[in-house]
């Protein structure tokens, strides 16, 4: 599609959207990741566009389906109930073809029984968001849009909403999409991720990937990083950690109390890698790996640099070490080094 | 003694008319008023001067100018016979439309900024929620913008209640079609009967008041967005 945004660029996107799952839509602030949105649910109308979605066409040079018969969930930053009606009303209101268990479950499942009979004004900003996703399921969406439903949301309420989004995929059979700045929020809930600039989408694919090859965007220096998707295959209770395992290794992470066979995503920080040519033993981390450099990429700074490394058949590392210590350790690529893991963070 | 007879009368057209008018307002300046709060199109700066114009122009100026269009002669007037309704001036009907165009900014700028203050967020909920225009406009935007439709209904009634030249140009002064309160007034005051006059006169002090301070107090503080004029 393309659609003039405000003189500055132009929205110049041609993406496929995996048909279930998050897809994090990343970038800075005037990228275009909202008007992507907008012209995604019929807010916007493009200049031109094709928009298809599971087989039904929404916009091209003949059609434009309006909003309203979109069967779209938006979620707006702000607010994205009607002022004047209470929870109650708000989640009945229009088309909801849902009946009253699947009422009773969805209210459940975000813990809203208690908010039902309140304005939107008498909840709390999280409180809204929970309400406005519960009416976004209730009318079963065939695309969901999430316009940065955490900005507003202090931390705590953004880790208990972050916990609903992340759920989502196993309650909608529909493609899900995510508008965010943070790429916090991208490794905690992204499947697939889109970064935008200037209009334009510059990297897309699944989030692990991308982190890898560096390419979605980090929030400060020393924060770029790996996600790596694992499984819990086993408990050390006396320490009170956990084994995971991920496509080539495992790891010992603290127990995130999840039963084995679960579910895990981890990431690890550039920062949190060192590298050493020793295998001994004698320090405090817990987890060393051998890994094979791949490449070293040099900072602006002249300081710094990321080292890429491969641990097994594909799994990526990345560290962050002086320049001096890679010359040092003689790294170059196809060296064979010792990763040394100070931190994992577990994100669901 | 308090009010005669004609003084009734005087006060029962004089509600009629402001019922009348008023009404008819809402009708036509709710769609008038959403268009000037949502549209893009180069018209609306003209539009609005020229819902504003009654505001500043002198009643006598748009009373000369429905006059000449009422009479016979005049477009309205060839409509309305056309129509087979006759001329329009010197009647209860001329009257409406005259108090109409008296009082439109009265009613739609309230209308106007009530419908502008809902801002697109609620309207694009409701578009996501499966609502098509027609229910948004009827179940969105008309409850949200319920203090302008409060303010407009009262401001202009008594904006109607209140006029004067209007009534005077195109209404003349017929017991019971043409003279309102104000005209009475004018009426008694001429033929020096002080002490009758004073009671409407009297009234109307207190009627305005009331009006306004159910405008200003009871509607909430500052949040009737009536009383900022233009946009």
């Amino acid at each position: 599609m393309s659609q003039p945004g405000g003189g500055r660029f132009e929205l110049d996107i041609e993406v496929a959207i995996p048909p279930r799952g998050i897809t994090c839509v990343s970038g800075a602030s005037g990228a275009g990741k909202t008007t992507l949105l907008r012209c995604l649910a019929g807010l916007e109308r493009p200049r031109s566009a094709r928009i298809e979605v599971d087989g039904a066409i929404w916009h091209d040079a003949s059609r434009f389906v309006p909003t309203h018969r979109r069967r779209i969930g938006y979620v707006f930053q702000d607010s994205s109930l009607l002022p004047h009606l209470s929870a109650r009303q708000n989640l009945g209101y229009g088309r909801v073809p849902s009946d009253a268990a699947e009422l009773a479950k969805t209210v459940k499942l975000l813990g809203i029984e208690a908010l039902l009979e309140k304005l939107p004004r008498q909840l709390s900003g999280g409180e809204r968001q929970r309400v406005a996703l519960a009416r976004a399921l209730l009318g079963r969406p065939r695309l969901l849009l999430l316009d940065e439903p955490l900005s507003a949301l202090d931390i705590a309420r953004k880790h208990e909403l972050l916990r609903h989004l992340r759920g989502l995929p196993e309650q909608l059979d529909c493609p899900i999409v995510h508008v965010t700045h943070s790429p916090e929020e991208v490794a905690r809930l992204a499947d697939h991720v889109l970064v935008l600039e200037q209009g334009k989408c510059v990297a897309q694919g699944p989030v692990a990937e991308l982190a890898a090859t560096r390419r979605f965007p980090v929030d400060s220096a020393g924060a770029e990083g790996v996600v790596l998707e694992a499984t819990i295959v086993g408990h050390d209770r006396h320490w009170r950690l956990a084994e995971a395992e991920y496509a080539d290794g495992r790891m010992l992470i603290a127990d995130p109390g999840v039963a084995t066979g679960g579910a895990v995503r981890l990431r690890i920080l550039a920062r949190d890698v060192s590298l050493s040519h020793s295998a001994a033993a004698h320090s405090s981390i817990l987890n060393r790996i051998a890994t094979t450099v791949q490449r070293i990429e040099e900072l602006a700074d002249g300081a710094m640099c990321v080292v890429h490394l491969r641990i097994g058949a594909g799994t990526v590392l990345l560290a962050r070490i002086s320049r001096k210590s890679a010359h040092t350790l003689e790294l170059a690529p196809g060296s064979r080094v010792h990763a040394e893991i100070k931190s994992v963070a577990i994100l669901q | 003694m308090s009010f005669s007879a004609e003084d009734w009368q005087a006060i029962w057209l004089t509600l009629r008319l402001a019922t009348s008018a008023t009404l008819l307002l809402l009708l036509a300046g709710t769609p008038l008023a959403w268009w000037l709060a949502r549209t893009r199109s180069a018209l609306r700066g003209p539009v609005a001067a020229l819902v504003a114009l009654p505001l500043v122009l002198p009643p006598t100026v748009l009373g000369f100018y429905l006059l000449l269009a009422l009479a016979p002669a005049g477009p309205i007037g060839e409509l309305t016979a056309a129509l087979g309704l006759g001329s329009l001036a010197f009647t209860f009907e001329g009257l409406v439309l005259g108090s109409m165009l008296y009082s439109l900014p009265f009613v739609v700028q309230p209308l106007q900024n009530a419908f502008h203050a809902i801002g697109e967020r609620p309207l694009e909920v409701a578009a996501s929620f499966g609502a098509g225009p027609w229910r948004r406009f009827c179940s969105v935007a008309l409850p949200l913008a319920r203090p302008g439709f409060v303010s407009g209904s009262i401001l202009g009634f008594a904006h109607t209640v209140g006029e004067f030249g209007v009534v005077l140009m195109i209404g003349g002064n017929i017991p019971g079609e043409t003279r309102v309160v104000s005209v009475q007034i004018y009426e008694q005051v001429e033929a020096l009967r002080f002490s009758e006059a004073h009671w409407l006169a009297g009234a109307m002090v207190v009627f305005s008041f009331l009006v306004l301070l159910v405008v200003y107090g009871a509607l909430g503080r500052g949040a009737i967005p009536g009383m900022r004029f233009g946009s």
